[in-house]
């Protein structure tokens, strides 16, 4: 078993607040993915319950032992590394069998655990070879099979695919998470590509400015993005907004239609749709094309609704020029609101 | 004019350079060592080797080099771990440690001399903190461990920082992630010296290595200074049959040895702290 449990953890570099009030529970078992664009702090969180940096306040907790006084090496945990950080001057086998060594298991037992995890990486036939003799993407599987070898409770990972190939990428993101699901292990994930969050996780905490914004499953921080950061970081391309002004109760007034909403007293709220679930009809939003892209299984317009930049995925038959005139529906259920005070979205 | 050339013309200069000052003087003491008014021959080097201070000067120079080397190694290891380590006042620390490197090894010498001197520093404290009746004469042949121990430590002071700058420079090149993967497999601070630091140093330590027992086969000027004739070393033998003895050939002959020496020391060096192909940072 072993549950992480993150309490009001803080860290502070000198006057920089990198992160602030951080409460994150992450299940047995559970792929969590954090995920933010750089300088957000998912590295330092990592780091956080790696050991490697040690926090201002609060307190980490893998299992029922609270860790965030233990060295690295005492939490359970394993990590792979931005850069592999395999070891250059040693065998693939040496570096597998690295943290077995320095636990000083028997010779047979290293032996049989780095062929074992050499072999579900598919890297049996590289264990003779250096790192500087293997590819990205093969030193990728060692730093993998490295840490899948430790047996650990937790296996953490800063941007592991960030230094491959697109294609290689793909290729790796589908292994990962089927040799993750089959070691039961934990594991965070930290990474700034959202595609690759949402296709790894059970769960995503997405992370800005120090603090965690959401953290759901990737539908629910898809379609219910808790605040107006997440609307607009989720999704490519992000999520629409418009004002929205008051017409009476449940009633706003949104480009000149008016829309059933949520029954707040707000000055004014923010219309959010995402690009894929507007439709040419007869009623609705009024736009105007300005760029129109066709991306073979989709046609991107770029359009204007009321003087705000808009976005509409459409079906790649229809034809659009710029400057054309679209009346585009939103799906009534997928419209949210935000509160452009809080920022914070308003339930309907 | 054509690229392909352009590479090969602007190593010219330094190329010349290095065959007249160097290779040019070479050959001419090569000559000298193997020649004698007959010809081709092994006579100075059987006449070099048979005298008897020689086995004498081989020994004390390959047994200084071994007394020295190794601590100079330890210690420039630990003062470029310090160093790395530093946060504030880390260039400071490292000009400090290498202001030896700026002084001829003729003044280390003579620094020496003026603490071990029967008039010197030491005799001073020792007499002033009532340890002596009367100033030792430290450095005679009635103490040959002391002559060593003295010029141990003046080589040691003298020339440690040199490694310490190839090791500090070395170091430096060694990406901090490979410590923290270390660290997060479980390799304590010490493992992590001998696992990961040690290993990925090898280039520099082979050149720092081949750098320093060189120049320890060639001391000659601080052994001049603090041992005088108490302690004969080979290049003190060179010296002394070029310009006491006059006698060119021999002097060519045990430079010849030195070199000998020299090479198979580096030779040695780089075999054992080989980077296997592909194992390279």
């Amino acid at each position: 078993m072993a549950e992480i449990q993150i309490k009001n953890v803080a860290k502070r570099f000198g006057e920089y607040q990198a992160l602030s009030d951080i409460n994150l529970t992450i299940a047995d078992q559970e792929f969590m993915v954090l995920l933010g664009a750089s300088g957000c702090g998912k590295t330092t969180l990592l780091r956080i319950i790696a050991g490697l940096e040690t926090q201002s306040t609060g307190e980490v907790w893998i299992g029922d032992k609270r860790v965030d006084h233990l060295p690295p090496k005492d939490r359970g945990i394993a990590m792979v590394f931005q850069n592999y950080a395999v070891f250059p001057h040693l065998t693939v086998f040496e570096n597998i069998g690295f943290g077995l060594r320095m636990q000083k298991l028997p010779n047979d037992e290293v032996t049989r655990r780095v062929q074992r995890t050499a072999e579900l990486m598919h890297i049996e036939q590289l264990l003779k070879r250096y790192s500087g003799e293997l590819s990205g993407g093969q030193r990728q599987r060692v730093a993998v099979a490295r840490a899948l070898a430790m047996e650990p409770d937790v296996i953490l990972m800063d941007e592991p695919l960030s230094n491959l190939d697109a294609l290689l990428r793909l290729e790796m993101r589908a292994e990962l998470k089927g040799v993750l699901a089959e070691s039961k292990t934990t594991a965070i994930y930290v990474t700034h590509d959202q595609v690759e969050a949402m296709s790894l996780a059970d769960r995503i905490s997405v992370m800005h400015q120090g603090r965690i914004v959401q953290a759901a499953t990737p539908v629910e921080v898809y379609r219910n993005p808790a605040e107006r950061f997440v609307a607009g970081f989720i999704g490519n391309p992000p999520m629409n907004f418009v004002t929205a002004r008051p017409e009476g109760k449940g009633r706003w007034n949104v480009a000149g239609q008016s829309f059933d909403g949520p029954a707040s007293d707000a000055g004014a709220l923010e219309f959010a749709i995402r690009p894929e679930d507007l439709t040419p009809a007869e009623a609705g939003l009024r736009a105007t094309a300005k760029v129109v892209e066709p991306l073979g299984a989709h046609l991107l317009v770029t359009c204007e609704v009321d003087g705000a930049l808009f976005r509409a995925v459409l079906d790649s038959d229809l034809v659009v020029k710029p400057e054309d005139s679209l009346t585009l529906a939103p799906m009534p259920d997928r419209v949210r609101w935000f509160d452009p005070e809080t920022t914070k979205a308003v339930a309907v | 004019m054509s690229t392909r050339y352009l590479p090969y013309i602007l190593i010219l200069p330094v190329t010349i350079f290095l065959c007249v000052f160097f290779l040019y003087p070479f050959v001419l003491v090569a000559q000298q060592a193997f020649w004698s008014d007959t010809g081709f021959t092994l006579d100075n080097f059987r006449k070099v080797v048979g005298h008897w201070k020689f086995p004498i000067s081989l020994k004390n120079t390959l047994l200084l080099a071994a007394a020295v080397v190794p601590i100079q190694l330890a210690l420039a290891l630990l003062m470029a771990t310090m160093v790395n380590n530093m946060g504030r006042g880390r260039d400071l620390v490292l000009y400090v440690w290498t202001i030896p490197l700026g002084i001829s090894d003729l003044a280390a010498g003579i620094i020496w001399l003026a603490i071990f001197d029967q008039s010197g520093f030491l005799n001073s404290m020792m007499s002033g903190l009532g340890l002596i009746d009367r100033p030792m004469n430290l450095l005679s042949y009635q103490s040959p461990g002391l002559v060593f121990l003295a010029i141990m430590l003046a080589e040691i002071w003298r020339a440690t920082a040199i490694m310490l700058v190839i090791l500090v420079a070395g170091i430096g090149l060694i990406p901090k992630e490979y410590y923290e993967a270390a660290e997060v497999f479980g390799a304590s601070p010490w493992k992590r010296f001998t696992r990961i630091t040690l290993p990925l140093l090898r280039p520099s330590l082979s050149t720092a290595l081949v750098l320093r027992v060189i120049l320890a086969f060639e001391v000659f000027a601080v052994v001049q200074a603090l041992g005088g004739t108490l302690f004969p070393v080979l290049m003190g033998e060179t010296y002394n049959y070029q310009f006491e003895l006059l006698n060119g050939r021999s002097a060519a002959a045990v430079a010849l040895i030195i070199l000998a020496i020299s090479i198979a020391a580096t030779l040695v060096i780089l075999r054992v702290l080989r980077v296997p192909k592909g194992a390279t940072i």
